[in-house]
């Protein structure tokens, strides 16, 4: 494998659901990757398949959830291939996913010390001692103060930065070579949003892993990621560098994304530029692009309204767009 | 003119048992002698994190816990002595707007029954009952055939649009909206807070707007109050706040607030948040921002008289609770060293 192989390579990745009225696409031709050392956004609102994407490559999507087609190679080896019993050797070690809410995921009757060793544990086989020394460590790397004394605390002793920074640490503590961060400071306040997230930079630079943030904040993306791939109804309508992408958008999906935002800076308008409707529900996409009905390009178009747009319909080099009239965005939108 | 919503010192105090046995007795002062006002048709942004006190400040407008200290006056009468049946009154002047529309709603009321109830509640007719809800639901952005249904069936947006509307029915003056869109997508965020606007250019009414999502309040604020473990830090014209703030905490915040830019991101002098709020239950004596703060390390290191109990900050930070003292026209702020030098980290 070459430096330059993605850690975490998601190609063409469909997930079905069974549904009342006929199966659920969830997931619609999913490609994504990230290399070592590098951050990818991942950008979308409720239902757009943030989430549900690296839930499916983990093994952690509901049950009745299936992939049906594509692939998750994680260095080079396809997890979807794998039994319930390899994912799990995988998860953690060398894969670990944090999730949003830090009050809910920590167990109220244990220590913070014995479910970090017990991650550790279940991977490693060492000694008791060994594993609390191993966690004490693991504080530290996540700049915990007092971590001897704070190893033997209850979650309900620290605060939500704090618990935050527990579970970070539980998701690190095997040096993974991919960290999948959910949404991970939405529940908490800017301060602390802004210390989480130097804290995932610096385990980032100092261990080269690869990271995916999962955000619907797009300042986050400006300034924690390199790469970003925005989501809408169940596919990645657009992908490119941060810089790319910010400067000139290619879908616009995300065009209106960006405008209808209120800024710190700027002009402060009387009224929004909203996108109006509601995402889609994914039991009753449209036929066409799933964007056209609130699409400023695409809602009259007759060729939007019926034909599925190819995830890759414009590219310009590393920037990748679902839309059939990419081209005319920057005219349009002004 | 009479403000629409005068807070004259107000304290809320909550008593803690603490020690073995619950034996000690505490008090925990959740809001500690705030003072704002509000004018007729004005939107006042209340800003701070979680534990500042900004939601308890909120609930104690509407008379939802009772004020230890203190007065409000809505439209000149003082609310804080109102026996409670006339509360329920006030309450059509006051309305709120919840965060959650999914707790607040009654799963098993139809739309048209949970937006007409406030009026059932304060005796409106069935007859005006009928036409009100007709009226809200097309200005709220619903729809007539959406009254029969139930609050499951509608997206968080839509949701939002039905606890506006049973706030808007009976023509309060006030709104307070406590983290009306934080639990909203980014798209329909939008959509509401245009809803809020235009509601208020319509009906002239006041909103005390409390969120913690900074540029939201920007958005929708004429002035904006700062608040830190139960105080206002500082207070002032929305566009003064932003371009020229003079708190350290309000720097700190504003600085940890991302731009959607990556280019101005990479170029961008921030301060990086120091420790986290803590709790009202152990406020640090002196200013109480003062262990968080850099323009006291900052002023220390320019050679202000330094503490004995933490020669890193001066004496007057950590020894005195700075007022809330004029600095500019109507911006007001407490800290010992609002102007101090090189201490301007917002690029």
């Amino acid at each position: 494998m070459q430096a330059s192989d993605p850690v975490l390579d998601i190609r063409n990745l469909r997930a079905m659901l069974p549904g009342e009225a006929g199966p659920i696409t969830l997931l619609d031709d999913v490609s994504l990757s990230v290399c070592a050392g590098e951050t990818l956004a991942v950008v979308g609102e409720s239902g757009s398949g943030k989430t549900m994407t690296f839930r499916c490559a983990l093994g952690l999507a509901p049950a009745a959830a299936r992939i049906v087609a594509g692939q998750v190679l994680l260095e080079g080896q396809d997890l979807t291939s794998l039994g319930p019993e390899a994912m799990r050797e995988r998860r953690g070690a060398v894969i670990s996913m944090i999730f949003q809410d830090p009050l809910t995921a920590l167990n109220p009757v244990f220590t913070i010390g014995s479910q970090i060793a017990e991650v550790i544990r279940a991977h490693r086989r060492i000694g008791r001692a060994a594993a609390r020394a191993l966690a004490i460590d693991v504080l530290r790397r996540v700049h915990i103060p007092d971590p001897a004394r704070r190893v033997d605390d209850f979650p309900h002793q620290l605060s939500g930065g704090m618990r935050q920074r527990v579970l970070i640490g539980m998701a690190i503590a095997l040096n993974p070579r991919m960290l999948i961060a959910d949404e991970p400071t939405t529940a908490l306040d800017v301060t602390v949003q802004a210390q989480i997230l130097e804290l995932l930079t610096e385990l980032r630079r100092e261990s080269g892993m690869g990271m995916v943030l999962i955000t619907h904040d797009l300042g986050l993306v400006a300034r924690h990621a390199d790469r970003v791939a925005v989501m809408y109804a169940g596919r990645v309508v657009e992908t490119g560098t941060v810089d790319e992408v910010f400067a000139r958008p290619l879908h616009p999906y995300t065009t209106a994304l960006f405008r209808s935002i209120p800024s710190l800076e700027g002009a402060a308008a009387e009224m929004l530029p909203a996108i109006e409707g509601q995402p889609p529900m994914l039991a009753d996409l449209p036929p066409g692009c799933a964007f056209a009905p609130r699409c400023f390009l695409g809602r009259d178009r007759a060729d939007c309204r019926t034909i599925r747009p190819p995830t890759d319909a414009a590219v310009q080099g590393t920037h990748v767009s679902a839309c059939l009239h990419a081209n005319l965005i920057a005219a349009e939108a002004a | 003119m009479q403000p629409l919503l005068q807070i004259d010192g107000v304290t809320k105090s909550f008593q803690r048992r603490g020690g073995r046995f619950g034996m000690r007795v505490s008090q925990v002062h959740a809001v500690d002698n705030v003072s704002l006002m509000l004018r007729e048709g004005e939107t006042l942004g209340l800003v701070g994190e979680t534990g500042s006190g900004k939601s308890t400040l909120g609930r104690l407008v509407l008379r939802l816990v009772e004020p230890s200290a203190g007065r409000i006056l809505l439209a000149g009468r003082d609310i804080t002595m109102l026996p409670r049946r006339a509360v329920r009154a006030l309450r059509r002047d006051v309305q709120m707007v919840f965060q959650d529309p999914y707790g607040s709603l009654d799963p098993r009321m139809s739309v048209g029954a949970l937006i007409a109830e406030p009026m059932v509640v304060h005796g409106i007719a069935k007859a005006e009952r009928r036409e009100r809800v007709q009226d809200i639901v097309h200005r709220v952005g619903l729809d007539r055939r959406h009254l029969d249904r139930y609050p499951h069936e509608f997206s968080g947006g839509q949701r939002q649009r039905i606890g506006i509307a049973r706030a808007m029915v009976v023509s309060p003056r006030l709104l307070v909206l406590d983290e009306p869109v934080s639990a909203l997508d980014v798209s329909i965020q939008a959509q509401i807070i245009n809803l809020l606007r235009r509601l208020q250019r319509d009906q002239g009414l006041a909103y005390l707007f409390i969120a913690h999502d900074l540029a939201v309040v920007r958005h929708v604020s004429d002035r904006v109050a700062v608040m830190y473990l139960g105080r206002i830090v500082e207070t002032g014209p929305r566009d003064a706040i932003y371009a020229r703030p003079l708190h350290p905490y309000t720097v700190t915040l504003l600085s940890a607030v991302p731009l959607a830019d990556p280019v101005r991101e990479r170029s961008r002098q921030r301060v990086m948040p120091r420790g986290e709020i803590g709790s009202a239950t152990a406020i640090p004596p002196g200013c109480r921002f003062h262990p968080r703060c850099y323009k006291a390390l900052l002023a220390a290191a320019q050679g202000a008289a330094r503490s004995s109990a933490d020669p890193t900050v001066p004496a007057l930070c950590a020894e005195h609770d700075p007022p809330l003292i004029e600095a500019a026209s109507n911006h007001l702020v407490a800290c010992h060293f609002p102007e101090l030098a090189g201490a301007e980290p917002i690029a």
